[in-house]
Order: C-alpha cells, then sequence, then structure tokens
C-alpha cells in the first residue's frame, strides 16, 4: 500500500475543503448529471460554449474528497479548451487514474496530483465521475452517468 | 417482543470464550500490509470457521456426487449429506418440518422466489405490498417489478429519528388490498430489531401474511419462525458463517403447496411429456436444477457451529462489545451514529463531521481496519436520514474489544488527514 499522502495530497485537500467553480451556472449551454449509486456521489455539470470552446464551467453536487477535487480542479483545468481538447483531456486523466504504468504527462497539469489514485482501484470511480459527467455534457448525452 | 430478549436468559451465564472462538477462524490472523487485519464487516459477509471449510473440502474430495435418483452409494451419501443439511437449516430455525425449508442462492433469491410464485398468483391490479424504509434494495425491488407487472401498490412504513419502525404506521397501511407484509428482522444499515412477532399479529389481524427477510438477524439471535409467526423467513449462508452462494427460504407448508413452482427444469418434476408435467412435491418444487449440494453442506455445518456455540453466549458477548463500541464511538469528536433504536445489535453506522464515509473507509483500511462505506443498498434510508452515505462498522462473535480500538485508533488518523 502506497503512502496516504499519495493520495490524500494537499492540493485534493485544499479542493476539497474549497471547491472552485461551485454552484449552478446562469445561462448554460449543456448539462449533464453523473451519480455513483454505491457510493451516493451525485454531480451536476453545467458548461457554456462559444464557437466551440468551453468558456465556463460549473458543478453542484456532494461525494467524496477525491470526487469533489476532481470536479473542482477538472473545472479549472477545461476552461478556455475546445471541445475536442476536453475530450482528449478525458482519456489522458483517465489513464492517469488507471494504468500503473502510465507516465504523467505533463499537459495535464495540476490534474497530475490523482496519479495516487491508481494505487485504490476502489477509488478510480470517484476521481473519474466527473469526467464522465462532463465528457456526457459536452457530447449533449442527457443519459445520467454511472461509473459503477 | 425480540429475537434479543427471548435469547437473552436462555444461557446467559455460559460466556463466550474470545480466544477460541478466534482459533476457529483461519482469516484472522491474516495481515493487511504490516498490520493485522481487523474484520468489521460482518454485515456485509462473516468470515468461516475451519469446520465448515473442512467440511466443503471433505465434501468435494470424498462425496461428491450428483443427488436424488442416483442408485449408487456415493450419491445416495450426497443426498442424504445434502437433505440433512436441509434438516439442519429447519432446526436451526426452528420450522416444524425439513419439507418448509427450500434452498436458494441467497435472501435476494428467496424474496424474488416468494414475489415471483406467491405474489404472481396472488397480486392483482389494485393490490397492495407492504414493506417499510429501512429495507434492503433486496426487499424493495423485487416487489416494484411485481407491482409493475400487475398494476399493484407498494406502500412503505415510515421509520423514527431513532430508526425505529412506525409500528402505528403499518396499521394505517394495513387495508382490504393488502396481500404480503415483507419486512426486515434487523436493519443492515441502521442495526434496529424490528418487534417481528407484533407486526405479525397486526398483519394477521387482517389475514395478510408476513414475509421477514432474516439475513442480518439469523447469525445475531435465535430465530424462532414458530414463535415469530411469520409465513416466509429468508435467510443467506454467506453471513450465517457459511459459504456464498446458498441461502433458504422458509415457507409456511400450506402456503408453499399452494405456491406454482419458481424455475422450471430437472429435479422439480415427477413427470414430463409434451403434453402434461407434473411437480415434484414441496420443497423440491422449488429447486429446478442441481442445486449448490456442496454449499448446502456447507451451511449446515454452519448452523452446527453457531448452535454448539448457542446464541445465549454469542448474544451477550455481541451485545457487551456493542455497548462499548457505541461508548467509544460517540466520544470520537465530529462522529454521529445513524440508528439509535433502543432495540438494536451489532451495527454501528456513522458520519463524522467533513469527512466523506469513502475516504474514512480508505484511511482506516490503510491502518487494516475493514469497513463498509457507502448506501448499504439501503438508499431510502440514506435519503431518510439526510446523509449521502455512512461508514459502518459490524460485528460478529469473533469481534473484540481491541478491533474497536483498532477502528477508533484509525479515526484519528482521519482526522489527521483531514485536519
Amino acid at each position: 500500500m502506497s503512502d496516504l499522502r499519495d493520495l490524500y495530497q494537499e492540493v485534493i485537500l485544499d479542493h476539497n475543503r474549497s471547491p472552485r467553480n461551485f454552484g449552478p451556472l446562469e445561462g448554460a449551454d449543456l448539462k449533464a448529471d453523473g451519480h455513483n449509486p454505491l457510493c451516493g456521489d451525485k454531480i451536476s455539470i453545467a458548461v457554456k460554449v462559444e464557437d466551440g470552446v468551453l468558456t465556463d464551467v460549473r458543478f453542484e453536487g456532494s461525494g467524496c474528497a477525491i470526487s469533489k477535487a476532481s470536479a473542482s480542479l477538472m473545472t479549472e483545468g477545461v476552461k478556455g479548451k475546445s471541445l475536442d481538447e476536453v475530450r482528449a483531456m478525458f482519456e489522458r486523466f483517465r489513464q492517469l487514474v488507471t494504468d500503473q504504468d502510465a507516465l504523467v504527462d505533463p499537459s495535464l497539469g495540476k490534474l497530475a496530483v490523482f496519479a495516487g489514485v491508481r494505487d485504490y482501484p476502489a477509488r478510480v470511480k470517484c476521481a473519474i465521475l466527473a469526467w464522465h459527467t462532463l465528457r456526457a455534457a459536452v457530447d449533449d448525452n442527457h443519459d445520467i452517468v454511472s461509473t459503477e | 417482543m425480540t429475537g434479543v430478549a427471548r435469547t437473552e436468559s436462555e444461557d446467559s451465564a455460559h460466556v463466550l470464550d474470545e480466544t477460541r472462538i478466534r482459533e476457529q477462524f483461519p482469516i484472522l490472523t491474516s495481515m493487511v500490509g504490516d498490520r493485522p487485519l481487523v474484520y468489521l464487516d460482518n454485515a456485509a459477509t462473516t468470515q468461516k470457521p475451519r469446520v465448515v471449510l473442512d467440511r466443503l473440502s471433505r465434501y468435494y474430495a470424498a462425496e461428491n456426487a450428483n443427488i436424488h435418483r442416483g442408485v449408487y452409494q456415493l450419491s445416495q451419501a450426497a443426498t442424504d449429506a445434502y437433505e440433512g443439511a436441509r434438516a439442519k437449516v429447519a432446526r436451526f430455525l426452528h420450522a416444524s418440518d425439513p419439507s418448509e425449508i427450500v434452498f436458494t442462492r441467497n435472501a435476494t433469491e428467496g424474496i424474488n422466489l416468494v414475489a415471483q410464485t406467491f405474489g404472481r398468483s396472488t397480486l392483482g391490479a389494485g393490490d397492495e405490498v407492504v414493506v417499510s424504509t429501512m429495507e434492503h434494495h433486496s426487499n424493495i425491488v423485487p416487489w416494484q417489478l411485481l407491482c409493475e407487472e400487475k398494476g399493484a401498490t407498494l406502500k412503505v412504513v415510515p421509520i423514527s429519528d431513532r430508526g425505529e419502525l412506525d409500528l402505528d404506521g403499518l396499521d394505517v397501511l394495513l387495508g382490504p388490498r393488502t396481500k404480503l407484509v415483507s419486512i426486515v428482522h434487523m436493519s443492515n444499515s441502521l442495526g434496529t430489531v424490528n418487534p417481528v412477532r407484533e407486526v405479525v399479529e397486526r398483519a394477521h389481524a387482517r389475514n395478510v401474511p408476513v414475509l421477514v427477510d432474516g439475513s442480518q438477524a439469523a447469525y445475531h439471535m435465535k430465530v424462532d419462525v414458530r414463535a415469530l409467526g411469520c409465513d416466509f423467513y429468508v435467510v443467506t449462508g454467506h453471513k450465517l458463517y457459511g459459504p456464498t452462494g446458498i441461502g433458504a427460504l422458509y415457507g409456511r407448508r400450506t402456503l408453499l403447496d399452494a405456491m406454482p413452482p419458481y424455475q422450471g427444469g430437472g429435479d422439480m418434476i415427477s413427470s414430463v411429456t409434451f403434453d402434461k408435467t407434473t411437480y415434484n412435491e414441496v420443497p423440491h418444487k422449488f429447486e429446478a436444477g442441481t442445486p449448490h449440494i456442496a454449499g448446502a453442506i456447507g451451511l449446515g455445518a454452519a448452523v452446527d457451529f453457531m448452535t454448539s456455540i448457542g446464541f445465549g453466549p454469542i448474544v451477550a458477548h455481541e451485545r457487551r462489545l456493542l455497548e462499548y463500541a457505541t461508548n467509544a464511538l460517540t466520544a470520537v469528536p465530529g462522529l454521529r451514529l445513524i440508528g439509535t433504536a433502543p432495540q438494536k445489535a451489532s451495527i454501528l453506522s456513522f458520519v463524522l463531521d467533513g469527512v466523506h464515509a469513502h475516504d474514512i473507509g480508505t484511511i482506516v483500511d490503510t491502518e487494516g481496519v475493514a469497513i463498509r462505506t457507502g448506501q448499504h443498498c439501503t438508499q431510502p434510508v440514506m435519503d431518510r436520514f439526510g446523509v449521502p452515505a455512512t461508514a459502518r462498522a459490524s460485528l460478529a462473535m469473533y469481534n473484540n474489544a481491541d478491533d474497536i480500538d483498532r477502528l477508533v485508533g484509525a479515526l484519528t488518523k482521519v482526522r489527521e488527514v483531514f485536519g
């Protein structure tokens, strides 16, 4: 078992305590809901898009420190990115938290703090819920996302 | 009258020998990393004593054959062992006769069996089934499916802020269209022990049969289906210190006789032609195909194991430990217990200020302490108490005060991480 501090890094604890871009988004263009029924994690993500670029994104919901911090850091990371870039980031993030052998992609920036999640397979779904939900929003998919 | 109250007076003079009990469970000496395992997830599944493991091994090594109809000695021996296990489960639940015990995969299948046979042949449009807020999803969804198919309605008995069943609420719901009450004996997320005897009396006064989900109760207290007066009672083997994949349904014989079959196949028939098939007698009518023979035999060994220790000592030990754990956990700053019914057993569900249950679970695991976190397949209970999830420590006969101290110690580590 790796050190607990690899999972609960200070950045993650900070974003858990004070999530950024948290709350409703007036005039959102796209929205999606995500749910982890076994944990009870719930998240709603709303985005504004202009000319194929994600100009604003906010989230609401409740969940564990990993899921909340992941959503918070994600909102910071994807603002100003094109929808295609967001889809590519989703894939890179998924690899980061699931692939034991993956090198950390420098383009992920602060999101690299979630690399510790790969040592805790039961917590991968917490880290990735926000991303699945954002992906559903940008793909305009209205089914409720579940990562169970 | 609850199971706890009934069993306490029986043989509480006998004290459970902690060391001797723990020695029977090989897994309790294992390590999680560099820490000895503390297993407090018994409500999910209990660990297995050596007698059960040995019995499974002996069956496969020396007695394995398919049961019923074999004319050779080995098949007869396997049949005797399988049917002998049925008799043991019947005695364990205090049923009148082994024919009232149907082997299933688990408690979930027991409930589905009743829903698909008794329920399907009894319910019509406008009829009602009554459950409670504290049911496991396995005692909700089978009835939702059935009600949807039949145009019937599911009614829900409320619970109090302490997690007690609202008996007056039950009375309000029991009506001329009620066809069944299906209620949990002991809640898996709150620990509440329901007054099943009273529920049965009130339902029977209106000729409504009662199914009891005994998944949790049956390893914490003596279950006497005749004293409870219930019509169906379901248990699952893996929570009774037995194997996974085996469970049992007790059904009152007159009801079982009248019920249509569950699944079709071999063993559940007495004659098959393309014109007409006649069904085997109870309980074989409900056991199509080759059953989990080893599982049933292992379950027989598990109930023998519990009986040999006796529910007097088990109840007394677990009650003392629950009290110890309740005091220890309520002393943890920011901790709140969910489920504080006066009649409860062996389950401590809790939330910690500012820390989600999943984070608690991960952190205490690094200290070797196994607890469950989440909704425990009881989403309506979480909604009732307005919490997204809880952490749950659940006790069994082999747990001791050291286990609780380790849990409390691990919770201080949670505080260290989260500040």
